[in-house]
């Protein structure tokens, strides 16, 4: 059985690569992105910590976990639908998504 | 067996991080947000290898099925798919590179520090059944919310993306009248 380690390690490196995209890239939608990919690492953690943890017997004891990375990819899935809305509201007025180039929100 | 890993993990790992380093590093949007795909297509393999089968099925539902799409429409309609002149990295990129990679070893550090070398622990005993039946007792609070809250943001999604109109309202109203 692969260790925890192995995926918390995988996790990491995925944060550390969206983490990177989030700060170094110019685009917008790219930058949402790599929030995205760090969302999805934090996922993965959760859902290897569930699976290594000791899981009390009883009424639903062993899906706390599990439930959290639930509820975490359909909040994931609201913050990409209103940050992809913004980018593409701000494209509207000033045809642009570049982020040297968004110095203002007002239309 | 490479490094004590098993093949699958490895072969998951090597495609999720690769699709994560080549939406870093592709010039073409459309290449990146393919990549993205493949990434979140390896997370989902490697929920699947942890037992989490909901999870992962989820994983490739929300994120393949929408997010992704979402992804390549919102690249679409602000015309970003066209290999951009100017330089894809923002001025200040290698201290965000060297942020990156701080965090990236102080998480490894973390990691193979506090764990031990290995445990093994019987996989939990959980199946679709008994997750509904904890969504709709013990959770029903949290899953509601997340109901008002995924109606909300996509109703202000649509607000917020529709195109305004040209005339204001007040004389729309006094031309249907």
């Amino acid at each position: 059985m692969t260790p925890l380690s192995a995926f918390l390690i995988v996790a990491a490196l995925v944060f550390a690569i969206g983490l990177a995209i989030a700060l170094t890239r110019r685009n917008a939608i790219l930058v949402l992105i790599g929030i995205e990919l760090m969302l999805n690492a934090a996922n993965l953690n959760l859902i290897a910590f569930w699976r290594f943890s000791p899981h009390p017997a009883g009424h639903s004891g062993g899906l706390t976990g599990m439930m959290f990375a639930i509820f975490s990819i359909a909040v994931a899935a609201a913050e990409a639908a209103v940050g992809l809305g913004l980018v593409i509201a701000y494209h509207r007025h000033t045809k642009t998504t570049d982020l040297d180039a968004m110095t203002r929100m007002k239309g | 067996m490479i490094f004590g890993l098993g093949i699958a993990f490895l072969l998951t790992s090597a495609l999720t991080v690769a699709g994560a380093v080549a939406a870093a590093v592709l010039k073409n949007l459309v290449h990146c947000a393919l990549s993205l795909t493949v990434t979140f297509a390896g997370l989902a393999l490697l929920y699947l290898e942890l037992g989490a089968q909901f999870a992962g099925f989820s994983q490739i539902l929300v994120y393949i099925g929408a997010v992704a799409i979402l992804v390549v429409f919102a690249i679409l309609l602000t015309r970003g798919a066209a290999v951009p002149e100017y330089r894809n990295y923002s001025s200040s990129w290698f201290l965000g590179l060297a942020i990156a990679a701080a965090v990236f070893a102080l998480l490894t550090w973390a990691v193979t520090k506090s764990l031990p070398a290995s445990e093994t622990v019987s996989a939990p005993a959980v199946n679709v059944q008994s997750i509904g039946v904890a969504l709709m007792s013990t959770y029903v609070l949290p899953l509601e919310i997340v109901a008002v809250l995924l109606t909300v943001a996509l109703i202000g999604a649509v607000i917020v993306a529709m195109p305004e109109s040209r005339e204001p309202k007040s004389s729309l109203e006094r031309s249907g009248k």
